[in-house]
């Protein structure tokens, strides 16, 4: 029987790291921004009914970007998760720090499968604050099963950094709902505009999509902005 | 939580959870809403022949311990709901009784399931307010995973799936009876669906009344209904029909004054699902007993 050919385990971290890496960098960006009422989530995509940011729970939402099934696979597995905790105890104890831990070890067991492809993903779990003596939540999660707490503004997908960057100069604290989704708009469109020259990327209602965790709203906070809000938010 | 990528993916709540959690369905294996047959249980089941029978003779006999038991259950009483030109009502008092004790004077028998329907619960009250949060979490189960929600006559099916699989618990007599109202926006109108014991689902185009002051309710709506009455003309209505009940009815409660305690009213239209606040119902009320008194 010949032996089998021997990979080192280190080989074996790296190759893995490259491949999700390549696929989140072919990825379309989320920008999700801390504004006055709560959490503004917004997502490059042209489609009207296949969407990068979705409601988990009361006070939960996930923006995503990667590889559609991977990330939709676990968008399931949160609202389920979520919903069989709250049925079981109590709407109150679903928070996202367990559901992130819950995602972190999902994502890292996949990860470090021996005969598995990584999850080609990066996640954003957001949960607005209870009331104004506590603080919103973002997570951000990777590939890898890694998680981190953001505040304020955080990016993710292929050119995460460099959005970053720009919200770095341009962000500021309290800005108003409007306010929040033409600095996003802005910002796409100077980013596209920075690949392009030529060619003057304009974002309208059609090319994003976005939605807001509003703690103004009742128990379920999570609400998408629908192409006529938007478009009277952009054309402002 | 079970990720489940490749595995079999479901927007129905209650089958993820006879799947994944069963024991949340089951009252040690009598199989609320779930599939698990019920258990031999002769003792108990004499118990209650037993009972039965003899209440049908009008006999008096010694309680049985099971007898017992249920005497110590909360019984919701009467809810209604009546369609009215732009919407529909759905109402319910506040009292639950044990045997024969007021066991709970405020509780809650009407509950939002979603922005355009509401469902309200007669019977057991225990396993009713259970199936009514089981209810909610299942249409916005539904709504989250599918990206839309459900039709209102698929919340009523669903409705009904779940009282059929309480019908263990029904044929030991806890019963569970729910009422569920909405708003069609295909339609453009109010819609009842009303339910027998056993997950029979019946459409009710204008008013309809359930629990032990049901009848009594049933009347007066009967008399005073009329399809194209206004939302305040319908509330009217709808508080003279609980009065009735709580007047006839010794288990159902009415407008208490002493501890500010009133009917559960809430009204679904075309811009969703509102609360009459209690201030609106106290009003009613006194209107309602200025009009008797004279």
């Amino acid at each position: 029987m010949p032996a089998p050919y021997y990979v080192s385990p280190e080989q074996i971290m790296q190759e893995k790291e490259d491949f999700a890496r390549k696929g989140i960098e072919k990825a379309k960006e989320v920008i999700v921004l801390e504004y006055r009422d709560g959490i503004l989530m917004v997502a490059e995509n042209p489609l009207a009914t296949v969407f990068k940011i979705s409601e988990i729970y009361d006070r939960i939402a996930l923006a995503a970007t990667g590889l559609y099934p991977d990330y939709e696979a676990l968008r399931y597995a949160g609202i389920q998760g979520a919903e069989i905790k709250g049925f079981t105890f109590n709407r109150e104890d679903v928070t996202a720090r367990w559901l992130a831990n819950q995602y972190s070890q999902q994502i890292g067991a996949i990860y470090r499968q021996p005969d598995m492809k990584p999850l080609e993903v990066e996640l954003l779990l957001c949960e607005i604050r209870e009331d104004s003596s506590s603080n919103n939540r973002i997570y951000h999660l990777s590939f890898d099963g890694t998680f981190w707490e953001d505040n304020q503004y955080t990016v993710i997908g292929g050119r995460a950094d460099e959005i970053a960057g720009i919200l770095e100069n341009e962000y500021s604290d309290g800005l108003d709902l409007s306010g929040a989704v033409r600095l996003a708009a802005r910002t796409f469109e100077t980013i596209e505009a920075e690949a392009d020259e030529a060619e003057r990327y304009q974002v309208t209602a059609e090319t994003i999509e976005a939605a807001v965790l509003d703690e103004t709203l009742n128990r379920r906070k999570f609400k998408r902005l629908l192409p006529d809000e938007l478009s009277e938010i952009l054309s402002a | 939580m079970v990720f489940s990528g490749s595995d079999h993916r479901t927007s129905d709540f209650l089958e993820l959870l006879q799947k994944e959690r069963p024991e949340l369905l089951s009252r040690s294996g009598t199989g609320a809403f779930g599939t698990t047959p019920l258990p031999d249980s002769p003792a108990a089941s004499a118990d209650f022949r037993a009972f039965r029978y003899a209440e049908l003779k009008g006999q008096r006999v010694p309680t049985p311990s099971l007898m017992d038991l249920y005497d110590s259950l909360l019984e919701g009483t009467t809810i209604l709901a009546a369609v009215y030109n732009e919407g529909v009502i759905i109402a319910g008092d506040r009292q639950a009784t044990a045997g024969f004790q007021v066991g709970e004077r405020r509780i809650r028998k009407v509950y939002e399931v979603d922005t355009y329907s509401a469902i309200a619960i007669a019977g057991v009250a225990g396993p009713a307010m259970e199936m009514a949060k089981l209810f909610q979490v299942q249409v916005e189960f539904y709504e989250k995973i599918e990206g839309s929600p459900l039709s209102l006559e698929g919340k009523a099916n669903s409705l009904s799936n779940m009282v059929k699989s309480n019908l263990p618990m029904a044929l030991q007599g806890l019963v569970v009876v729910p009422i569920f109202a909405g708003y069609d926006l295909k339609r453009k109108q109010g819609k009842i669906f009303k339910y027998d014991a056993i997950g029979g689902q019946y459409e009710e185009s204008e008013y309809y009344a359930t629990g032990s002051g049901g009848k009594d309710a049933q009347a007066t709506l009967k008399k005073l209904y009329s399809p194209d009455m206004s939302r305040d003309g319908a509330l009217k209505v709808v508080a003279e029909a609980l009065w009735d009940a709580a007047d006839e009815d010794v288990a159902t409660g009415g407008p208490d004054f002493i501890r500010e305690i009133f009917p559960t009213i809430k009204v679904i239209d075309s811009t969703g699902i509102s609360d009459i606040p209690d201030e609106d119902v106290k009003t009613l009320y006194t209107e309602l007993l200025d009009r008797l008194r004279n």
